[in-house]
């Protein structure tokens, strides 16, 4: 067996690096440093040409002292001679400075990547591979451009050695990821895809990586994979566990070769063919058989190696959903672990049993093993175990355990590390909600939860509280007494204080009957907190006040006396002197009928999504949480009453309005993959009602009476775009008006707006001609759908005006057609179609949202088909204000301080359409340096992502 | 986005013995991305998993992290730390033994691997890595071939 001893081979470095162990102080480690660089720098300056030891031995100092953290500003030149040296131990610490201190814009890269191609091309595996890694390791987009098209040669090259494959397939692999597009996979991926059946294991593993990439991204080239990785797992599975040899690693048969296929089969559907499915649900049974039968060894790399492989096929099973059997075998084994000794074991039980919650099959296996995840919340040390077992505990709740969970989770919450604090209190509010039989026991719980942790009560929270006591009478009066218990409290949190002033207010006089809790009862004990309150809840407070005096005329008095005293109504805040100030005179002048009217109870609020799910989907990804819709009966939508009342209330009113379905809330809104237009394609999504104007500018004294009754379509088809209406319709994008289109005959203007998921778009026909155009028609018409017959008009010389009404009513791809017909005087028929310039980002809504907002949405969007990213140079300026204006012209919010890097922009937006809401977020890296882009966008629907990076890629 | 992004070894006193960086950081950005990784791994003990979740760790990590969701997989031997930073989704016990496999890789190739062995031949320890993982994947798993390979390595010139 190979054995080195330190520092063999080169003296100098050894003893220099011992020197440097020995220094007692840093001042004494910069010393010899500085002083072994002036030594280097007077080699390498001097008369004397160096032999390659030497220049080896000074260029690893070199390296060294780099790694240290010290800067290292020469001797590149150096490093990238020892790249022509024909001795591997000098090539080797040549490209070893160079993938670790180079970087990619450096002017070196010429003379490197020519030593790569030297390499590259001197059929020995040793050298061929020490290129291949440098490129793997540096990966640069002119290495991209240079190396990109010989790789996948070498690759599949018959005669390539088995280590020189392995090296390749991974470096194809980093260029493709850092440079996509010049990447071309085209005539070599069914040659890619079998090195699945390389006799090679190395090679296999290898090759896997890039396979599950390119599948990735283009899953229908590569889905001969499936059959492939079928059986090569097969193979692996149904083996001994000394058949493979070399690639068993502690009695386990290829362990992270089974993995990586596992992954690979993640990235497709079950597979159709009858055979394989069988032999692979053979294969996924005996992997669940393996995990029952006694180890072969007590070593803990056996079990790791063994359980890898087992959760690699639950996930598998997981995603295909759809073999109730192994569902619920894989539920059991998991549970098996939820007691085992291992931390590492139970945390990654909890783990995957969250995503099995979620199924059908298995959700009732999961809810089995309840108490063992009750106790995890409470026992275990790790306070990343715990918080698998509060989110399984989410997962498994139902109407038949929420009491269980939620009371298990309300007493966690006391002793919670903070971290998750804030999201454990969204999930209590959330189940208690979803599953409240009696609402007494929801109002329970949320008043506990303020009790316990009311600095994690956001003001979704108590909103939600407030709009559900309104909206059902039947709870009014047990939450109007719970609130007021609640408040006996000597110290009680101000969100208290908010939904007791609130509830109060609006239900006081539900439980006045009782002397204990009599209207002034009521009211000291609220005005005795308000004090020590912010400025909000004092001005909550106030409006509690004046529904008192309407509720208790008993109490006009006290409480006139109060807000006549100067901390009120000379209050330096604003709000509150105001509010002091208006209630006063209110109470003061108006009749009991205007009062009541004014101060009449509020009136249920719309039913809608709850906001406190909205913010839990913000904080978590979609898997994480099983988000179901609240399924208690819906209510009747109670009218927001017009007029007369704009009384106290609006304030409160509108603040919790604003906090509830408004833009922050709500918009982004994000439902992973929206069931709504999922059957429908793109073609057809987008509806344009179309008329014309006969507005002035229609000059109908040369209307053609024959064109304009004709409703039949026109007697030649329309003409196939033109080859550039792409070009004219990429110029839209970013603004709404110019000119779309013009030749000697014609000019067509355009002037758009758009609003929601509506858009007005005039067109301007501009006859440049001194001769009228007879039996003008324009058709509009979207692909996929019917054409829709415009009224023709003929033109005499001028313009005239078209107005076309744009709904949207789901996204789309593919822009509306807009054909143009007519003839000139005496000429021959004009046919000419354009597409019009309606583009999917004409339906943004701007989303302004603090970072950490963005990050929370930008992970919660993580699946890999929801981001769209393209790399490409830029082909117009890169000026900051030019590319500002760009960005805004698409209609997307521009966020400032959000990306670490201030080079870059980051931009969020809704995308408005008749059924559903789509969120984007998009960032755009410019690198003056290479004049190139890479532009990543995520949204909340596939399809939108990739069309706006198409759409996008083509602007800057 | 490679799935391993960061393949790196401390040791208790926070000292960075390897350092295999596969995604672009800025110099700064990598000493506090070690800083942090050490103050979080080295207060860890047997009852904790030997998975770091992100919201453990301080600041640069999660403006790292704000872009892309990543776990810490890491190994302890002695005053050693071996960590490794991949997907979120990745495979935990996967890479945990990845570790062992690459440590057990060391062990044979310097006879009883040390510290030391580390510092004085950090240059060969890039080669071990490579030849283990590139491009941010699993290249070879074999023990065998790759100890087949550093032992002909070695006897080149």
């Amino acid at each position: 067996m190979p054995a080195v001893s330190k520092g063999d081979g080169m003296r100098g470095l050894a003893v220099f690096i011992s020197d440097i162990r020995n220094c007692k102080s840093k001042e004494a480690e910069i010393k010899r440093i500085n002083k072994e660089l002036a030594n280097i720098r007077s080699k390498f300056k001097g008369d004397k040409a160096l032999d390659g030891y030497s220049k080896k031995k000074y260029v690893c100092k070199l390296l060294f002292i780099f790694l240290l953290g010290h800067d290292i500003d020469f001797g590149h030149m150096e490093a990238v001679n020892l790249l022509s040296s024909n001795k591997y131990t000098e090539k080797q610490i040549g490209y070893l400075f160079i993938s670790v201190l180079v970087n990619s814009n450096s002017e070196l890269i010429r003379l490197i990547n020519n030593a790569i191609k030297n390499d590259l091309s001197s059929r020995n595996p040793t050298f061929m591979c020490l290129a291949l890694h440098c490129i793997a390791n540096v990966g640069s987009r002119e290495m991209a451009e240079a190396f990109a098209s010989e790789i996948p040669r070498i690759l599949v090259a018959g005669d390539t050695m088995d280590s020189v494959k392995q090296s390749a397939a991974l470096c194809l692999l980093r260029l493709y990821k850092t440079s996509p597009d010049l990447v071309l996979m085209g005539e070599w991926t069914s040659r890619v895809v079998h090195l699945l059946n390389d006799q090679h294991m190395g090679v296999v593993t290898a090759a896997i990586s890039l396979i599950t990439c390119l599948s990735q991204k283009n899953p229908d080239e590569f889905k001969t994979c499936v059959s492939l990785a079928v059986s090569r797992l097969s193979r692996i599975v149904s083996s001994a566990s000394t058949d493979l040899q070399d690639y068993t690693y502690y009695f386990v048969p290829a362990p992270w070769l089974s993995c990586k296929l596992l992954r690979l089969l993640q990235c497709y559907p079950p597979p159709e063919d009858g055979a394989v499915k069988g032999r692979l649900v053979e294969c996924l049974e005996t992997i669940l058989n393996k995990a029952q039968e006694p180890p072969k060894s007590k070593k803990v790399q056996h079990s790791n190696a063994k359980n890898a492989i087992l959760f690699e096929a639950i996930s598998l099973i997981i995603h295909y959903d759809s073999e109730p059997n192994l569902l619920v075998r894989a539920c059991n084994q998991l549970g098996q672990f939820l007691q085992h000794r291992e931390t590492n074991l139970r945390y990654l039980a909890l783990e995957s049993m969250c995503t099995l919650a979620s199924s059908e099959f298995s959700h009732e296996a999961v809810k089995t093993h309840i108490e063992t995840v009750i106790n995890a919340l409470k026992t275990e040390r790790d306070v990343s175990v715990r918080q698998r077992a509060a989110d399984l505990l989410y997962a498994m709740c139902d109407r038949s355990n929420a009491k269980q969970i939620v009371a298990e989770m309300l007493s966690y919450l006391e002793t919670a590390d903070y971290s998750i604090r804030e999201e454990m209190v969204l999930k209590v509010a959330i189940l208690a909600e979803k599953y409240a039989v009696d609402y007494s026991w929801y109002v329970d719980t949320i008043l506990n939860l303020i009790r316990i942790a009311g600095d994690y009560v956001s003001e979704e929270v108590w909103y939600r509280v407030i709009q559900i006591v309104i909206n059902r009478d039947d709870v009014q009066g047990y939450a109007a007494k719970t609130v007021f218990e609640a408040l006996q409290a000597p110290a009680c949190h101000e969100n208290m204080v908010k939904v007791g002033g609130y509830i109060l207010g609006e239900f006081g006089n539900l439980i006045a009957g009782d002397p204990r809790s009599s209207p002034l009862v009521q009211f000291n004990l609220l005005h005795s907190k308000f004090h020590l309150c912010s400025v909000p809840t004092r001005a909550l407070l106030l409006s509690a006040y004046i529904k008192f005096i309407n509720l208790f005329p008993e109490t006009k008095a006290t409480i006139q006396e109060v807000l006549r005293c100067d901390s009120q109504i000379r209050n330096s805040d604003v709000e509150l002197q105001q509010r002091a100030v208006e209630y006063l005179k209110l109470s003061s002048i108006a009749s009991t009928d205007v009062l009541a009217t004014v101060l009449e109870e509020m009136p249920p609020f719309p039913e809608r999504e709850s906001s406190i799910l909205a913010k839990l989907k913000k904080k978590k990804g979609p898997g994480a949480v099983s988000v179901t819709e609240l399924d208690d009966g819906k209510r009747e939508a109670g009218e927001l009453n017009g007029g007369g009342d704009r009384g106290p209330d609006t304030a409160a009113m509108a603040a919790s309005n604003a906090s509830t379905p408004s833009p922050s809330a709500d918009l982004l809104g994000i439902r992973s993959a929206a069931p709504v237009g999922a059957a429908q394609t793109n073609a057809g999504s987008l509806l344009v009602d179309v008329f014309s104007d006969s507005g002035p500018a229609a000059p109908s004294a040369a209307v053609n009476d024959d064109g304009f009754l004709s409703s039949a379509p026109p007697s030649e088809d329309p003409a196939p775009p033109l080859s550039e209406a792409d070009e004219l319709l990429n110029k839209f994008v970013c603004k709404n008006n110019g000119v779309l289109f013009e030749n000697q005959l014609l000019q067509i203007g355009i002037k758009s707006e758009y609003r929601q998921n509506l858009g007005r778009m005039y067109l301007f026909y501009g006859n440049k001609t001194s001769v009228q155009f007879a039996s003008f028609t324009t058709t509009v018409s979207c692909p996929g759908e019917l054409h829709k017959p415009v009224e023709p008009l003929v033109e005499g010389g001028a313009q005239i005006q078209q107005v076309l009404n744009i709904e949207c009513i789901t996204d789309f791809s593919d822009a509306p057609l807009l054909n143009i017909k007519f003839s000139r005087y005496g000429g021959a028929l004009q046919n000419l179609t354009l597409k019009l310039p309606v583009t999917i980002n004409k339906f943004f809504q701007p989303t302004e949202m603090s970072s950490s907002d963005f990050f929370q949405r930008w992970k919660q969007l993580s699946q890999p088909q929801q981001e769209a990213q393209k790399i490409f140079k830029a082909n117009h300026s890169m000026d900051t204000e030019v590319l500002k204006a760009k960005l805004l012209g698409l209609g997307t919010a521009l966020l400032d301080n959000i990306d670490p890097n201030p080079e870059n922009y980051v931009c969020a937006g809704v995308i408005q359409t008749k059924s559903q809401q789509i969120g984007c977020l998009l960032r755009l890296e410019p690198n003056a340096q290479a004049q190139m882009y890479r532009l990543t966008l995520r949204c909340s629907k596939d399809t939108v992502s990739k069309r706006l990076c198409e759409l996008l890629a083509q602007q800057f | 986005m490679p799935h391993l992004f960061i393949f790196f070894c401390l040791n208790r006193a926070g000292k960075t013995r390897l350092a295999k960086w596969y995604m672009q950081f800025d110099d700064d950005e990598k000493q506090k991305l070690i800083e942090e990784v050490h103050a979080v791994v080295t207060v860890r003990d047997a009852k904790h998993t030997n998975f770091v979740e992100v919201w453990d760790l301080a600041v640069i990590f999660l403006l790292f992290s704000q872009f892309r969701n990543f776990k810490i997989i890491y190994r302890r031997y002695a005053g050693l730390y071996f960590c490794i930073c991949v997907d979120v989704t990745d495979n935990n016990l996967a890479y945990l033994e990845g570790i062992h496999n690459f440590v057990e890789v060391l062990n044979e190739y310097f006879h009883n691997v040390c510290e030391l062995d580390l510092v004085f031949n950090f240059y060969k320890v890039y080669t071990v890595v490579d030849e283990m993982f590139l491009a941010g994947e699993i290249r070879e798993t074999s023990q065998t071939k790759v100890l087949k390979q550093l032992l002909m390595l070695q006897s080149l010139e």
